[in-house]
């Protein structure tokens, strides 16, 4: 199976705004968040599909989302998954100390998982948690 | 007639618009349009009034299932938890109002604990370069009416304040920006093509994690000094160029936000961009300004400043007041187990916090205070739902460039819904109880 090695980053989108103020527990906010944009450079070297589920991998955890083109593009080699706990899989905790963890310049590994389901922000917290779901 | 409530002020984003107007219902209960707002905005006065909101505390029992109490039991048993507690976490604080803020810190000194707010995963950078090296700063307004050189650095207005450039920082006519957009050169830093970058005069579009470098770069260029032939990715040229438009305006404003705060570098990338305003002083008249995020982010550092002197990461579990980002920061105090209880107000660590603190959130005797369902409520042993701030009830908040501003009611909450400063009020009253003070 194709993995790609590419630089994540996180922030705000507009549809995560608009879909967290209308209930992080509905489908629209998966849908808004639940998601990797990457260039079409790199979904070419992935071989893979446009909204296709895709796990996402990182030194500190791993979660699966599904993969859009880029949107704000192009940015061969970033990908860009919008803040919230998709992107909270898998970002790098450390703080060096000074009390912010590296939510940008995380190293990540790409590879397609299209029969993985994606959760909804609920369920892949409890689920990471050990908690019932 | 219509039935509008007018000059509503938005609580969601540090921009804080305060030219809402809000159309209700004959009979004044229902929200019915909201104008004037972004797609934020107004989706979250709209989904205020959704029939599927929850109006009463519940505590999570054994087998995942929840349990609906009464505010005095979610009282009781938040008192609790606080009072058991070596050192309880009390996070969150940037959807609220500072009046509720200044209660819940009466709650921390008596059981004596941690005070941190969202600024600790977003602004806490900005917060500690600015102690080291001040600021040079303004208001919205200054910006508006004579800024004619805009710098958005590691920032995206057009998705996380959407109305910030029409208000202040690009299209408005201000008293020496008569001609609007036309009167502003607009420069933006960032490793993507944002919907920002797209309709700036200039984009750098550097190497991500770079800014410290080319920070420095446009400092060298100020000077007129060597540059080598790429730095961060971008050709010298352009780096020059930029420069020279920079020294060209009459007043220069630099807005930054987590692009620079969260990449490596962190507190040290503020530092340096502060230098960088600095250095235009000598040339022309320059600020810097950080987009803070939630609408009242700005209020919990101005409250915890004036009552303790830090604004964020104040541990006054000795007994007094102390701060040590690294040390006293939520995160790092999870991640380290140093903190046996969690209390949240007003933000949603479950969703923003890296995963390996939620999971020891879900570990501990913990408590969420929210509106909404969220992934926070969703692993928090209790979830107190209150009334919407700026919304169902009003108080006082700070918009990104500490201008404080008093938001407003529109509609009553949910019959006997409580606001999070009534909650917290209670809360106090039941610690002081089992603290015998
Ligand atoms: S820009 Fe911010 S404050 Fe203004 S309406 Fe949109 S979300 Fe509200």
């Amino acid at each position: 199976m194709t993995k790609i090695s590419l630089n994540l980053i996180t922030g705000r989108t507009i549809q995560q705004g608009v879909s967290m103020e209308g209930g992080k527990e509905k489908k629209a906010y998966t849908k808004a968040c639940g998601i990797i944009e990457m260039d079409p450079s790199d979904m070419k070297k992935l071989n893979v599909w446009k909204n296709t589920n895709v796990r996402v991998t990182s030194e500190f955890g791993t979660v699966i989302v599904k993969a859009v083109e880029a949107t704000q593009g192009p940015h061969p080699g970033l990908a860009y998954i919008p803040m919230g706990p998709w992107a909270n899989m898998v970002i790098d905790p450390n703080t060096y100390s000074m009390g912010m963890p590296t939510f940008k310049g995380v190293p990540i590994e790409v590879e397609v998982a299209i029969n993985e389901p994606i959760y909804d922000s609920q369920e892949l917290v409890r689920r990471a948690c050990g908690l019932k779901v | 007639m219509a039935n509008i409530v007018s000059d509503v002020i938005c609580p969601f984003c540090g921009t804080l618009c305060d030219d809402l107007e809000v159309e209700l219902s004959d009979d004044g209960k229902k929200i019915l349009e909201v104008y004037h707002a972004c797609a934020i905005g107004a989706e979250k006065f709209l989904h205020s009034q959704a029939e599927d909101r929850i109006t009463r505390p519940r505590m999570m029992q054994e087998d995942g299932t929840t349990k609906e109490v009464s505010y005095e039991e979610a009282a009781k048993y938040t008192a609790k938890i606080l009072c058991e507690a070596k050192k309880p976490l009390m996070y969150g604080w940037s959807s609220t109002s500072c009046e509720a803020q200044s209660v819940g810190h009466s709650v921390a000194e008596a059981v004596g604990g941690i005070v941190d707010n969202t600024a600790t995963v977003c602004h806490g950078s900005s917060l500690i370069a600015v102690q080291d090296v001040g600021i040079p700063s303004c208001t919205l307004g200054e910006a508006m009416n004579r800024a004619d050189r805009v710098v958005f650095w590691g920032c995206n207005p057009a998705h996380a304040h959407p109305r910030h450039m029409s208000r202040y920082s690009v299209y408005p006519r201000g008293f020496f920006t008569g001609k609007g957009s036309k009167s502003r050169k607009v420069v933006v830093i960032d490793p993507r093509k944002t919907d920002t970058a797209s309709l700036a005069d200039v984009h750098l579009q550097l190497e991500q994690g770079r800014d410290y470098e080319l920070l420095s770069a446009l400092r060298v260029a100020f000077r007129g000094e060597k540059l080598p032939d790429v730095v961060a990715g971008i050709p010298k040229d352009q780096i020059y160029e930029a420069a020279d438009l920079l020294k060209s305006g009459r007043f220069v404003i630099i807005y930054f936000g987590m692009g620079v705060t969260q990449s490596l570098g962190k507190n040290h990338n503020i530092d340096i961009a502060i230098g960088v305003t600095r250095d235009l002083n000598d040339y022309t008249k320059a600020a810097i300004m950080p987009m803070r995020g939630h609408y009242n982010v700005t209020g919990s550092g101005e409250v915890l400043g004036w009552q303790y002197g830090f604004p964020f990461c104040v541990d006054l579990s000795r007994g007094i007041a102390r701060y040590n980002p690294g040390e006293t920061s939520s995160n790092d105090l999870l991640m380290r187990d140093e903190v046996d209880a969690v209390f949240v107000l007003g933000s949603d660590p479950g969703a923003h916090f890296p995963i390996s603190s939620v999971k020891k959130i879900s570990e501990l005797p913990s408590v969420a205070i929210d509106p909404h369902l969220t992934p926070t409520t969703a692993v928090c042993k209790l979830h107190v739902p209150v009334a919407f701030v700026g919304v169902e009830v009003g108080g006082c908040c700070y918009r990104m460039d500490n201008v404080p501003i008093e938001s407003r009611k529109v509609v009553d909450p949910p019959e006997g819904m409580l606001t999070d400063q009534e909650f917290l009020e209670m809360v106090l009253a039941e610690v002081r109880k089992c603290k015998g003070v």
